[in-house]
């Protein structure tokens, strides 16, 4: 008899933390089937820079992975599970031994070790890198692996995908999803025991943002309106430093100061002499000053805003506008060219100007979004970390649908530290994997699967979507929707926010979302239609833009990447043992007792509706606030 | 200055359609690039004749040249649209798919025949397992480290595919590309354990003796990676690997 073979898993997206996710679960002896936009290879993952972090412990400076942990749950200013943080750092340095065998091409020292750099928000190196393109180096060795995979014959990949919907069995497992083919703008539904949904960040909820022109949250969106719960919508990185453009903010990357950039403006406002010429003693190195501890090497959040406030508050902007200096020009060439070598180009390409010359010109743009899916975890009595397999590990609220990488929630709390991002994409993928086949394992398979008059339906229900806006005429342009949206969340839920301004997005999606019902098209062609995706990806931001508004809006306090001035906590000039620190600290406490819990979006038809779960800090309790001064 | 951007599209409506030409002008402003163009266009897409017409269909994903997406002919030459500032090139800026592939849909083209070849020349090193093992690689040598990541950065854009006088539809030539990524694989330690496996792969029709030394390819690479440099290397090692094999015989 015909061994009866492995129940099949599918895996939505294709960048570091779906291929993980695929690996693994290929390697347990699942059939993948594995649905990408694009090629896998164009994935957002490549567009990392700087590195990813782990302790390797190789420059004398005595890292540890419990300062590893510290920092990124510090950095996260405490709001976040701290079990699958703790597995996470711990199992970093053999992630990295994986890579490294998989063979990226991880930067060298002269000895020919993995070579480490600094980043944001920690003292010691612990940034591996591979010259400045860190996140397509990985990204690249993962696509290789799963190449060879495909020569096994278990894994079909369908590239040219777009996830609509989940299809859910008598059970409200998740069972398959239903997809549309971007080129014959045919929608099938596909069969599956279990999906992992690795679909990426929501930057394009923001219009420009640093991410790919893909990065539009739709898939997590959709989801969510199917009942997968979103946890901590507010919290929203901005990079301090992006470099502004029309179609998007590029990024300069944290590197960029881990190497020794320093970000200054005129002390004077309105200073127009070329940089170069302004004397050291008339710069405003303003990082450096209010941090001197860091300095530079601030965490973003504190980045982002100390340069709102020199540009905003100080009116300090280079020329009365949106940007300061990030400075590399005091830096040895060669040295620029061998570490960031990737990124100066970029800066050259687009900017039109040598920033090894010439000091260049950022902004705060938006980067990533720390909140998510919100997946489950299972803790190990004995160790306190995330036990390293087990079938809830980032398992969403819906059985059966699993979520890892950007799109899920965990790792970063209320900010991400540089470079922990592709360590948790990557992490996170591959712990998925694994629970996706215990899952399996103990999944009974004896005729529950959906009816195929429920597959027929779903496909049914989605093609007449289609059909509605490709039929329609004089409705709303969707390309300017989505500018219409990027301004709200530009103007009102940005680096400082507001309860009067929050309320103003809120009442604008309203209209969105009237607007949006009736999209309509220039192009009714059904072959390779990028204006119907594009629609219906429209109509599902402003979805996840109401729950990143609300959630914000609802969240009176000031914690990592969310700050609203009103509900500052000023940390007194003093340090500890002071009366007035001990006063602080004391009422930052009595904050946390208020507000360290995780934001909990559920959608009903008239919103989101918000409620709150405990953060799991068994680990490190939160006594000491964040200080980087 | 100029003060409007004019861009002139060859279009198509699928793959067997018949191509035509557009033109479309925009207000000229500072620092757009060929993306940003079309992304304003798409937003009231009205050619130069006054008409509304369906908004052109492109690739493209990171806008920042990593991704190798968004590779289209401008003026001529096989680049990264969104790398492409409009301040510099001769207007009306000519946009048209890559040749060598099948056009989608305008100047949208299917590049699975690279993807395709990467399994062919097996340009991955094999590895037992992904749970750590405790070990990393064998030390790198940080100058072979740094040559390999020269080629490591192939985007698979296809760029040096377009200008390869010897890649086309009626040759089997499997490319400048994927050849690079022989080079890069076999440079690894353990990489090259298997590379007589890559080498015989190369080594028949449509492999490494099909290149006809134009050198095209590396003046077109947006990531200057030393493609020829790469193909000569291969030509002495599957030289060597030819009389290896002829001695085992």
């Amino acid at each position: 008899m015909a061994k009866r073979a492995k129940p099949k898993v599918i895996v939505v997206g294709g960048g570091l933390g779906g291929l993980w996710a695929a690996l693994r679960a290929l390697e347990n002896g699942h059939p993948v089937d594995l649905f990408s936009l694009f090629p896998v290879k164009r994935s957002h993952s490549c567009c990392a820079q700087g590195g990813i972090n782990a302790c390797m412990d190789t420059k004398g400076q005595g890292d540890s992975i419990e300062q590893h942990i510290m920092d990124t749950i510090k950095g996260g200013a405490y709001l976040v599970d701290q079990p699958p943080v703790k597995t996470m750092c711990e199992d970093a340095p053999g992630l990295m031994r994986t890579f490294d065998r998989m063979g990226v091409t991880f930067s060298r020292t002269a000895e020919g070790v993995l070579d480490l750099r600094l980043f944001g928000g920690v003292k010691n190196k612990r940034t591996l890198f591979a010259g400045a393109s860190s996140g397509q180096q990985l990204l690249y060795a993962v696509d290789e692996q799963i190449r060879a995979h495909e020569e096994g014959g278990l894994l079909k990949k369908y590239e040219w995908w777009e996830f609509l919907s989940v299809l859910k069995d008598g059970d409200g497992r998740c069972r398959g999803i239903s997809a549309l083919d971007l080129k014959s703008m045919e929608v099938r539904a596909f069969r599956a025991d279990a999906v992992v949904l690795a679909t990426g960040g929501l930057g394009l909820v923001y219009n420009q943002s640093t991410n790919s022109t893909n990065s539009t949250g739709a898939a997590a969106s959709r989801v969510y309106q199917q009942g997968a719960h979103f946890t901590n919508g507010e919290f929203i990185q901005f990079h301090p430093t992006g470099m502004k453009g029309h179609d998007k903010h590029r990024l300069m990357s944290e590197a960029s100061r881990g190497e020794g950039g320093r970000v200054w403006v005129p002390k004077q406002a309105g200073d127009t002499r070329d940089p170069l010429t302004i004397p050291e003693g008339e710069r405003f190195y303003f990082l450096e000053e209010w941090y001197p501890a860091y300095g530079n090497t601030v965490p973003r959040d504190v980045a982002s805003r100390a340069i709102w406030k020199a540009v905003r508050h100080m009116g300090l902007g280079l020329g009365g506008e949106d940007m300061v200096y990030l400075d590399l020009t005091h830096l040895d060439r060669g040295f620029l060219d061998r570490r960031l070598g990737g990124i100066l180009e970029m800066y050259e390409t687009f900017a039109g100007q040598d920033p090894r010359a010439v000091p260049m010109k950022i902004f705060p743009a938006v980067h990533y979004s720390m909140g998510g899916l919100w997946c489950d975890y299972e803790a190990d009595v004995n160790s306190g970390a995330m036990a390293a397999k087990h079938p809830s590990n980032h398992q969403t609220n819906i059985p059966g649908l699993f979520a890892c990488g950007e799109c899920d929630y965990q790792y970063h709390g209320a900010n991400r530290l540089g470079a922990n991002s592709l360590l948790s994409a990557s992490f996170s993928g591959s712990i998925a994997g694994n629970a996706v086949s215990l899952y399996l394992t103990n999944l009974d398979r004896t005729g529950d699967s959906v009816p195929e008059a429920a597959l027929a339906d779903e496909v049914k229900r989605q093609t007449a979507i289609n059909g509605d806006i490709l039929n329609r005429t004089n409705g709303e342009n969707p390309y300017t929707l989505h500018t219409d949206l990027g301004k709200i969340m530009q103007d009102w839920v940005r680096v400082e926010r507001s309860n009067q301004e929050l309320d103003l997005a809120l009442e604008a999606f309203k209209g969105l979302k009237e607007r949006a019902a009736n999209v309509a098209l220039d192009d009714k062609a059904e072959w390779a239609n990028a204006g119907l995706p594009y629609a219906r990806q429209v109509q599902d931001m402003i979805v996840l833009a109401e729950v990143i508004a609300k959630s914000a809006r609802m969240r009176d306090e000031c914690r990592g990447s969310h700050y609203k001035p009103e509900f500052e906590l000023k940390m007194p000039d003093a340090h500890p043992g002071d009366p007035a620190y001990d006063e602080y600290v004391r009422k930052w406490k009595a904050n946390n007792e208020k507000w360290l819990k995780h934001t909990m979006a559920k959608h009903t038809a008239s919103g989101p509706e918000i409620t709150y779960k405990p953060v799991d800090t068994s680990i490190i309790s939160p006594d000491v606030p964040r200080d980087y001064r | 200055m100029a003060k409007e951007i004019h861009l002139k599209v060859r279009r198509q409506a699928g793959p067997k359609s018949k191509p035509y030409w557009e033109e479309f002008k925009i207000p000229y402003e500072p620092q757009h690039n060929i993306i940003s163009v079309l992304m304003r266009i798409r937003e009231n897409p009205v050619n130069t004749e006054g008409k509304r017409v369906e908004p052109v269909v492109w690739e493209a994903n990171c806008m920042e040249e990593v991704c190798g997406a968004c590779s289209v002919i401008v003026n001529g030459v096989p680049r990264q649209a969104c790398a492409t500032l409009i301040d510099g090139l001769e207007q009306p800026i000519v946009l048209e798919p890559l040749s060598k592939f099948p056009v989608v849909r305008d100047i949208q083209v299917d590049r699975e025949k690279m993807f395709n070849a990467l399994h062919m020349v097996k340009a991955w090193i094999q590895i037992d397992t992904v749970h750590d093992i405790h070990q990393g690689s064998p030390r790198i040598d940080p100058a072979v480290a740094q040559e390999r990541y020269t080629y490591s950065r192939c985007m698979t854009c296809g760029c040096c595919m377009e200008a390869c006088p010897q890649f086309h539809d009626d040759s089997k030539f499997v490319g400048p590309a994927p050849l690079g990524q022989v080079a890069m694989h076999n440079k690894h330690p353990t990489g090259a354990y298997h590379k007589a496996d890559r080498l015989h792969t190369i080594m028949g029709e449509g492999g490494i003796t099909d290149c006809g030394n134009a050198q095209n390819c590396v003046q077109v690479c947006p990531k200057e990676i030393p493609l020829t440099t790469g193909i000569g290397e291969l030509s002495r090692d599957t030289t060597i690997q030819w009389f290896r094999d002829l001695l085992r015989k």
